[in-house]
């Protein structure tokens, strides 16, 4: 029992982070019909960033939650500032674009910020810094679930929590929406799309900065490849429950960290990309538009 | 108020309007009658900024307008409720009545000109929680009207309003499209297949055809014209 318990915890940590990344995949693909190739690496920069204040700020012998909050703020900064401007680079200027040439101009980007990390830094796995310490309090289960998963189960609560408000309740939040829904009519009361998609970039860049924290500190080292495959796990995460819809991202990726986790803890961790990839080949042949997605319906 | 200056718009290799000239006075009813394809909605797109002018001017109160972004012409007081009534689905009806004041910050003038709304489509008030996707066609139709309304609009753009309602429900359309006119002074260009409601209502009006102004005059010289009465009344 304690074994499912701990394989249960590791999958709802895993699974938390997965949502957190997938939510940039979804509000993108949601507002503009882009899946955007580049976000996984926006994740990673997001690493390097926290990794590099982290570092720098321990040399000088800050506080660890002084090291925490700064390493945050400055991958939430960084990262934002890298998704804005991917989208008006990259983006942008094929708005009226056959649909190809934008994703094209994604895959492009995202490779191109593989290769300049790459450059700017190494090729090498970097050790991360503990940010995260053993908690004597979790000392009694620590055997089942550790001090970082619990870290990173709250913080990606709150995030979500906080997301939820600003789509839900505020002004920008309804634009959002309204945007997604139908742009022309967003243009015909009078919101500036061009901002609202600013905005959307941001904010999936900012909850991607923070998975790249928190993963990074979790996992204990990074490098200029590690946005790669998490960013394929949320995009599937993102399909998986349905691309376009916020609780179908958070639920589509705490179903594939469950599974990953339950098949490498009871099958065999070789398997757990095929458990995780199966599962989303047979969820889309009997629910072709994810488990929270919505099939299409206008009426005129 | 609104003046159009040989205007050209159209979308990728196609001109849809090739040479349009219209002019609106502040407190006027104006219609645009014209077949299908003529160019009626792009006319309305073109003044709203979603589509481009490829040549010509726009002037709203003396200024020209036609490389404004749709934003900024809906801050000038220019609103458009456009075809197919592009309700967001989603969006409950107390939202979409939000989105149609995006740009105020007023928060109690916007509710005192929901509960105006309000007051000119009742059932809206009944139907407030539930999602835009789930209204009627015609309850869809004054929701979208009244959307444009939070925008406290100097002049409304209508396309087609009355498309695929009932008569019922189209006359009641009318009555509120004269009604708003009258009562807020604001100033309306209403695009209609059915010519014969929107001369009654309207001042003045304008025949397109292929995307060039065929014919305008007085609502009561256009109603009598035979060609008109022949293509486009049905008599
Ligand atoms: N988005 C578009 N892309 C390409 N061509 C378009 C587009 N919208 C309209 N057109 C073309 O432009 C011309 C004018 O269309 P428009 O919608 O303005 O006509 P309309 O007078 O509003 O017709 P209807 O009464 O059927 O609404 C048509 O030939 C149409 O095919
Ligand atoms: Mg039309």
């Amino acid at each position: 029992m304690d074994y499912f318990i701990e394989l249960f915890c590791s999958g709802l940590t895993r699974g938390a982070i997965y949502a957190l990344i997938a939510l940039g995949y979804t509000m993108v693909y949601g507002i503009i019909g882009l899946i955007n190739f580049a976000h996984g690496e926006i994740y990673m920069i997001g690493a390097f960033t926290s990794f590099i204040v982290a570092t720098v700020l321990s040399i000088y012998g800050f506080p660890l939650l002084a090291i925490v909050v700064l390493a945050g703020l400055a991958a939430v900064v960084w990262s934002s500032a890298y998704g804005y401007t991917v989208e008006k680079i990259a983006y942008k200027p094929l708005r009226h674009a056959p649909r190809l040439s934008p994703l094209i101009s994604a895959i492009g980007m995202s490779i191109f910020l593989q290769n300049y990390v790459l450059l700017a830094q190494t090729s090498d796995f970097l050790p991360f810094p503990t940010l995260i310490p053993e908690f004597a309090f979790m000392e009694p289960v620590a055997h089942i679930v550790g001090s970082t998963d619990i870290v990173i189960l709250i913080t990606t609560t709150i995030m979500m929590l906080i997301l939820t408000v600003v789509i839900k309740g505020t002004k920008v939040g309804k634009a959002m929406r309204a945007t997604s829904q139908d742009r022309t009519m967003a243009m015909l009361v009078g919101i500036n799309v061009n901002r609202i998609i600013s905005v959307t970039f941001i904010i999936g860049s900012a909850l991607a900065a923070v998975g790249g924290l928190l993963i990074a500190s979790h996992i204990g080292q990074i490098n200029f490849f590690i946005g790669f495959l998490a960013g394929i796990k949320a995009f599937t995460a993102a399909v998986l429950g349905g691309i376009g819809s916020i609780p179908g991202a958070v639920l589509g990726g705490l179903v594939l960290g469950l599974t990953e986790s339950f098949a490498t803890g009871y099958v065999s961790s070789d398997y757990e990309d095929v458990f995780a990839f199966s599962l989303l080949v047979f969820i889309l042949i009997f629910k072709p538009s994810g488990l929270l997605g919505k099939a299409e319906t206008k009426k005129v | 108020m609104l003046k159009l200056e040989n205007i050209q718009a159209g979308y990728g290799n196609i001109l849809a309007i090739k040479d349009v000239d219209i002019e609106i006075n502040e407190g006027e009813i104006i219609t645009l009658i014209g077949a299908n394809g003529a160019g009626k909605s792009t006319t309305l797109m073109t003044i709203s900024g979603v589509v481009p002018a490829r040549s010509g001017r726009i002037l709203f109160n003396g200024r020209e307008i036609q490389k404004a972004e749709p934003d900024e012409i809906v801050r000038m007081g220019i609103c458009q409720v456009p075809e197919g009534r592009h309700i967001f689905p989603q969006l409950t009806v107390k939202e979409n009545l939000d989105m149609g004041a995006f740009l105020r910050n007023d928060t109690k003038e916007i509710r005192r000109d929901i509960e105006y709304v309000f007051s000119l489509f009742p059932i809206l008030a009944e139907r407030r929680g539930q999602d835009g996707g789930t209204l009627s066609g015609g309850e869809q139709q004054m929701l979208a009207m009244s959307r444009a309304l939070m925008a406290r609009p100097k002049l409304l753009l209508l396309d087609e309003p009355s498309m695929g309602l009932a008569p019922l429900v189209i006359r009641q359309i009318f009555e509120i499209i004269k009604q708003i006119n009258a009562e807020n002074n604001t100033t309306i260009f209403l695009v209609e297949q059915n010519a014969n409601q929107a001369l009654h209502i309207a001042d003045r009006g304008y025949v397109i055809e292929n995307g060039r102004i065929a014919l305008s005059g007085s609502a009561e010289a256009l109603l009598k014209n035979t060609e008109i009465q022949k293509a486009y009344l049905g008599i």
